[in-house]
């Protein structure tokens, strides 16, 4: 287990070196890194400023001598300041982060129930009208863009109701949970909503194909030998060899959403990772998304960590060396 | 009366290529304490037949009457069903692997099995009743190896695992699907002389399923040969070897090793067997069949007593007197048996 989790924590951090490397090459070569002093000194500074501020970042100094800063800098929890205000790019980071977070924490539980239960009911009556109504829907939510989704939700649960006087949700904004817990929740419902239909899609078709799959074993019908009543073959025995795919799905969800939830953001206008990322991309902040890029491949590469050492706990087979 | 009593059973299963008619009016009876042999190739039917009277068979129309213990198991509820299933009736299968919950340990299973019939045995009296029951089938050091998940036992222990579980609570039938044909000779020879020593010691009676008729021969008192779902013939076990009336096991004798009409010379049978859709009137072996005669794809023979030979009958027009059948088959079967040897 240790051997294991060493090896894969050393791959780990080859892939976020490679991430470094292909992060600092769109740094050195992207769209307006040639004249980032210039940039920051402003239309009508002098060259001796520009020069300055060159020097200071290390600018005209050769590329493996910026890189090796910017690793080194990176290794002390350094991601360098924003252009335009000069605040730490950590800070930034670390405020969306709380927000991008309460999104995930509440949706994933959400698609992950309606996913799951919605597929085993799917497998246990296949070709039924409920688990064609089910296949339905999947698709329909997962072929529903997440913008269209959002404000429809907005237009239907927010608009709707508040002009009938049932404020039921605000329409956008984020409370903190420390806040006030309970405006938090009232304010993340519908970005819950939206993420976890879209997502759950996934999920009523991965169980389904799973159990299916499952329900057709021989350890299945062995269950059913011993005379155990129908619920405990599907609970304890199906669903328990049907987990696996479903548990390595929502562990690569997870850890892709804390970069991914862009458009939810953009539409509930909650100020998380994503929404950060698409202001610093549109403004050319170049060093808050790097930082943004490098959380989230983080955030990518220890959620797979934790899948595989999940699976060893799951099914005994798997042995971990 | 018999311990199970299958009578006029037919199995159905509707399919995209049309109704598949998988078991056409078959009877058979267990007596308890007695093992009876039923033995067929793939899509014979012999699997799906107790499967169906057990209710396992999914999605299938079944019809017939299965008297187990005097009670109809096709009229039960699901809730009857499974109260007989376990602790009435044991089964084990072909594949002890696959067989076997990969990601529990065995002990659990076993304990399951136990507690899923009487919730009053705690969990410590069941632990320990599975590991005497490992005991009893064999398995070394079970105080150890109840915790060892399946994967960590050889093909025969998990076998033994299965039967430990089936017999759990002494139930008063064992149905045995195939259960040496996934395991090595010498395992298979250990594997049915525990099933021989569980039925002396429990007068458990056994449904041996098996396509192999050294199997057969090693632990049936009474066999059933199945073809296309319907009976061929049914005998006492020395019956059936010494004084097979049916061309079909004819067939399957001369297809064994060793026992076969020349020694030495395995005799397959030539062509397939039918489509179990749409079934041609008569006879379902006759396209097949050395003696076959016109009238024998016109209508089905039926199964009829021999007589002199109580519990044997034979679906077949061929004479029921053996010097008949045995002039009969020197005139036709051995020189065909030549003309096959020359071929090659």
């Amino acid at each position: 287990m240790l051997t294991f989790l060493a090896r894969r924590l050393a791959l780990g951090i080859l892939v976020m070196w490679l991430v470094t490397v292909i992060v600092f090459i769109i740094f050195y070569i992207g769209p307006g890194s040639a004249d980032v002093a210039r940039a920051l000194a402003g239309r009508d500074a002098p060259p001796s400023t520009v020069a300055l501020i060159a020097r200071r970042l290390l600018l005209d100094r050769p590329w493996y001598v910026q890189y090796g800063h910017f690793i080194w800098e990176l290794l002390h929890g350094n991601l360098g300041f924003d252009y335009y205000h000069d605040e730490p790019v950590t800070t930034i980071v670390a405020q969306g982060i709380p927000i991008t977070l309460s999104l995930i924490v509440g949706a994933a539980p959400i698609w992950l129930l309606i996913g799951v239960l919605t597929g085993m009911y799917s497998a246990r009556h296949p070709r039924s009208f409920l688990d064609r109504s089910f296949t339905t829907f999947a698709l329909a939510f997962y072929s529903t863009p997440t913008f269209v989704l959002g404000v429809l939700l907005i237009l239907l649960l927010y608009y709707q109701l508040t002009i009938h006087g049932i404020a039921l949700f605000p329409g956008s904004g984020f409370t903190p949970l420390t806040q006030n817990p309970f405006e938090w929740f009232r304010g993340l419902v519908l970005p819950w909503l939206t993420l976890a239909l879209v997502a759950a899609a996934t999920y009523t078709r991965l169980t389904r194909s799973s159990m299916l799959d499952v329900l057709g074993e021989d350890y299945v019908r062995t269950a059913r030998a011993k005379g155990l009543s129908e619920r405990r073959v599907v609970w304890r025995h199906a669903l328990r060899a049907a987990l696996t795919p479903i548990l390595t799905q929502f562990g690569i969800d997870v850890g892709t959403l804390v970069g991914g939830t862009v458009i939810t953001e953009q539409v509930f206008g909650l100020p998380g990772l994503g929404w950060t990322a698409v202001h610093s991309i549109e403004q050319q902040d170049l060093p808050v998304i790097i930082g943004i890029v490098i959380v989230a491949s983080a955030a990518v590469v220890v959620a797979n960590i934790v899948v595989d050492a999940l699976y060893a706990f799951v099914d005994p087979r798997v042995r971990l060396h | 009366m018999a311990l199970l009593e299958v009578l006029d059973l037919q199995v159905r299963f509707d399919t995209a290529d049309g109704l598949v008619q998988a078991v056409r009016g078959v009877s058979f009876a267990v007596e308890s304490g007695h093992t009876l042999g039923i033995v067929g190739e793939s899509g014979s039917g012999k699997s799906v037949s107790t499967q169906a009277a057990f209710g396992f068979a999914r999605g299938a129309h079944v019809s017939g009457r299965a008297l187990f213990e005097g009670r109809d198991l096709l009229a039960m509820s699901d809730r009857e069903l499974r109260a007989v299933r376990g602790a009435r009736v044991g089964m084990i299968f072909q594949d002890p692997l696959t067989s076997l919950h990969p990601m529990y340990r065995v002990g659990w299973q076993i304990v399951e099995a136990i507690r899923a019939h009487d919730r009053s045995v705690t969990k410590r009296a069941a632990r320990s009743r599975a590991i005497e029951l490992m005991a009893r089938v064999g398995i070394p050091q079970p105080e150890r190896r109840v915790d060892d998940y399946p994967h960590q036992f050889s093909g025969g222990m998990r076998q033994r695992v299965m039967i430990a579980m089936a017999m759990a609570l002494t139930p008063s039938l064992l149905i045995a699907d195939e259960p040496t044909t996934a395991l090595d000779p010498t395992v298979q020879a250990q594997i049915l002389e525990l099933l021989r020593e569980l039925k002396e010691d429990f007068g458990t009676a056994i449904i041996m399923i098996t396509h192999d008729l050294g199997v057969i021969a090693e632990i049936a008192d009474d066999v059933v040969v199945l073809y296309a779902g319907k009976i061929m013939e049914e005998a006492a076990v020395r019956d059936l070897f010494y004084h097979y009336h049916h061309p079909y096991t004819e067939g399957l004798m001369a297809s064994l090793p060793s026992t076969g009409v020349r020694r030495g010379e395995l005799v397959p049978i030539d062509g397939q067997p039918p489509s179990p859709i749409d079934p041609l009137p008569g006879c379902p072996f006759a396209p097949r069949c050395r003696y076959a005669t016109a009238e024998c794809t016109i209508e089905a023979p039926q199964l009829l007593e021999i007589p002199g030979e109580p519990r044997h009958r034979s679906a077949c027009v061929l004479p029921r007197e053996r010097a008949a059948r045995q002039a009969l088959r020197e005139t036709r079967f051995a020189p065909a048996t030549r003309d096959m040897v020359l071929d090659r």
